[in-house]
């Protein structure tokens, strides 16, 4: 699934969108809304995000998120039963969760409910490669992905194994910090990294954390394949329910999605 | 005694369960505690600190009246509410801040609960010119304005926290994410035994000096090793300090006293060892209190120090291993011993310490005459005046 989207937005000469969306924000009516919406406006992939109390990856923004879908009480059994309903008009979907909710669900079966689900995969923020032989396996085994992490702060020898353990795609954390639009990267350092990755594998790149304008997203340039949007989302559908949010987000997405950078 | 495995696991507790950003940071953190640990300059430093700006050797005590009408058993006290800054925390952050001094670092990051592991960062700050930032709840920081007031005036920018539920675990996740934006130039100096390898094991290394002495000054004084050794539990520090210096001694039994709160059998407590189950919080697996759907929940207890969802993974090996067994002692329990214990002794123990202090009391109601029981008294309760 994953590899068809990248393909696509590669045949269209240009990056793939993946925008982030926090299900159950604040409920999941308006999360399906959102999905179907993102689609229809041209998103590649969706990481839609489970709920956590405790986001130690995220700032204030998906962390308020996530406290607003858990008073709606919502859970991965929640999430995956979104996914399911929404999975023929729904671009691909990637779940973003944290890895308490997913142990205490049991890793087996999140595996084989998410696949049922028909999820593409799974990325697991607290989970970097030294603990991922698990997780990773059992996706795997039911045919899901499982992208890894890189961040700056990663020495190029571990950037080799993860990128080599990595699937769907490597998930290329812009600068340090947490997620949120506070502070937009670096984008110098950035292509650095990107052209150092790019000589280490040929599996898709999309960057993530900080961007929010379209000037972000063009200024990740070409070396990249996608760029994901997450915290500048949330606050564009804040406040909103059902079609409303729908809307605001085809809104907030089109100048995104337009600024896409020629491949 | 020994350390956790390559990857950082006591048995199945520990690992490291942060994202990718942390990972250099972590491994760097490592192999300089690693070489320091390995220093005897290390060591003679760190401990000509504890002596001269502490104040250790800490002193054990034999309580003369609490708990004397139940039992004729000793009832001994390790003296950590004399340390300079009134506990066991200073022990540590000592220990981390020479560390982080050998690293090059200039900055320290804490997070903190009822702000002692706050006030002994803020301490080490001033003393070796480190600059110091604080996280702490934001309902913390108006239940402790005392400690507040010294952390600034050690220099120390305190952080209020206003997310989640505004204590100790959201400080934490606080410290981790600021961290997370300034891994090149910061030391996080974490306050307990838990958190990401090798947070648990340098944590414990450095509160050993608790047990170490407190077994050497109880062979010296009674001719033999204690029956029972007894500490509180939130996070594990001082319990895993005192612990470390009698876990080979096979027969000496170690008990962790665990917040129950309003009552282990009901939601308002935070005895994760007792009433939790397993799962991964703040970098480890080890037990805590959490839904069926893996949400970690909000806990409760009078004493701020074991107001903590979590605990360190090492005693979690212990729990299942059998090395030590855990209880839990209820707020109201420990208001009594905090008030019992002032007025037999003349000493006023944190209320903290006051959960190991009642259970203590209950232990030697049914220890034979040849028992002989250490407490560690982790800290002084000025503090908790008109708290409770």
């Amino acid at each position: 699934m994953l590899d068809d989207a990248f393909e696509r937005a590669r045949a269209e000469k240009r990056l793939a969108f993946i925008p982030y969306v926090m299900a159950g924000d604040p409920d999941v009516e308006t999360t399906e809304a959102i999905l179907l919406a993102l689609s229809d406006a041209g998103a590649d992939v969706i990481e839609l995000g489970v709920p956590y109390s405790d986001p130690l990856a995220d700032g204030p923004t998906i962390a308020a998120a996530g406290q607003r879908a858990l008073r709606s009480a919502t859970d991965l059994r929640g999430v995956l039963a979104l996914a399911w309903r929404c999975r023929e008009r729904c671009a691909p979907i990637v779940l973003f969760t944290y890895y308490n909710p997913v142990y205490q669900f049991g890793v087996e079966r999140f595996a084989r409910e998410a696949a049922a689900a028909g999820v593409a995969g799974a990325i697991v923020p607290d989970v970097a490669l030294d603990e991922s032989a698990e997780l990773r396996a059992a996706l795997q085994a039911q045919g899901l992905t499982m992208p890894l992490l890189v961040a700056p702060s990663t020495p190029r020898e571990r950037a080799a194994r993860i990128v080599d353990a990595a699937t769907g795609f490597v998930y290329v954390v812009s600068r340090l910090g947490v997620t949120g639009t506070g502070h937009a990267p670096d984008f110098a350092p950035l292509r650095v990294q990107l052209a150092s990755l790019r000589e280490l594998t040929n599996k898709p790149l999309a960057v993530g954390f900080g961007l929010s304008r379209p000037q972000d997203v063009r200024d990740v340039g070409t070396l990249a394949d996608g760029v994901v949007v997450g915290s500048a989302l949330i606050d564009a559908y804040a406040g909103a329910r059902g079609q409303e949010a729908g809307t605001r987000v085809r809104d907030f997405v089109a100048p995104l999605i337009a600024a896409l950078p020629a491949s | 005694m020994s350390g956790p495995d390559s990857r950082g696991y006591f048995g199945d507790f520990g690992g490291r369960f942060v994202p990718e950003v942390l990972i250099a940071a972590l491994d760097e953190l490592e192999q300089a505690m690693t070489a320091a640990f390995a220093d005897p300059a290390f060591w003679a430093e760190y401990h000509a600190v504890l002596r001269d700006f502490v104040g250790r050797p800490s002193p054990i005590y034999r309580c003369e009246r609490y708990a004397a009408e139940v039992s004729p058993v000793p009832l001994v006290m390790k003296r950590e509410d004399t340390n300079h800054t009134g506990a066991h925390k200073i022990n540590n952050t000592v220990g981390q801040a020479l560390l982080a001094r050998r690293m090059g670092k200039r900055r320290l990051l804490a997070e903190t609960g009822a702000g002692q592991h706050g006030v002994a960062t803020a301490t080490v700050g001033a003393k070796f010119g480190l600059t110091v930032d604080v996280y702490m709840g934001a309902r913390d920081i108006e239940r402790q304005a005392l400690n507040v007031e010294v952390m600034r005036l050690f220099g120390a920018q305190v952080h209020a926290v206003t997310s989640g539920t505004q204590t100790l675990k959201d400080a934490t996740n606080e410290a981790f994410r600021v961290w997370a934006g300034r891994v090149e130039d910061t030391f996080y100096v974490i306050g307990s035994v838990v958190g990401a390898h090798p947070y648990p094991f340098m944590v414990r290394e450095l509160q050993k000096v608790i047990g170490v002495e407190a077994r050497r000054q109880t062979l010296e004084r009674y001719g033999r090793l204690p029956s029972d050794v007894i500490a509180c539990v939130g996070g594990g520090s001082n319990a895993m300090g005192i612990f470390s210096g009698f876990v080979d001694d096979r027969e000496v039994k170690l008990w962790g006293v665990e917040a129950g709160g309003k009552g282990v059998d009901g939601d308002e407590h935070a005895a994760s060892l007792r009433a939790g189950s397993i799962g991964v919080l703040h970098g480890s697996r080890s037990y805590l209190l959490q839904s069926p759907e893996g949400q970690v929940r909000e806990t409760h207890s009078i004493s701020a120090g074991l107001d903590y969802p979590g605990v360190g993974p090492e005693h979690a090996f212990f729990r299942e291993s059998g090395r030590a067994r855990y209880v839990d002692i209820t707020d109201a329990q420990a208001v009594e011993a905090f008030h019992g214990f002032a007025r037999c002794e003349g000493i006023l123990p944190a209320l903290e310490s006051a959960h190991a202090i009642a259970f203590a009391r209950e232990l030697a109601a049914q220890r034979g005459a040849d028992g002989l029981i250490l407490v560690n008294l982790s800290g002084r309760g000025d503090k908790d005046i008109g708290r409770c």
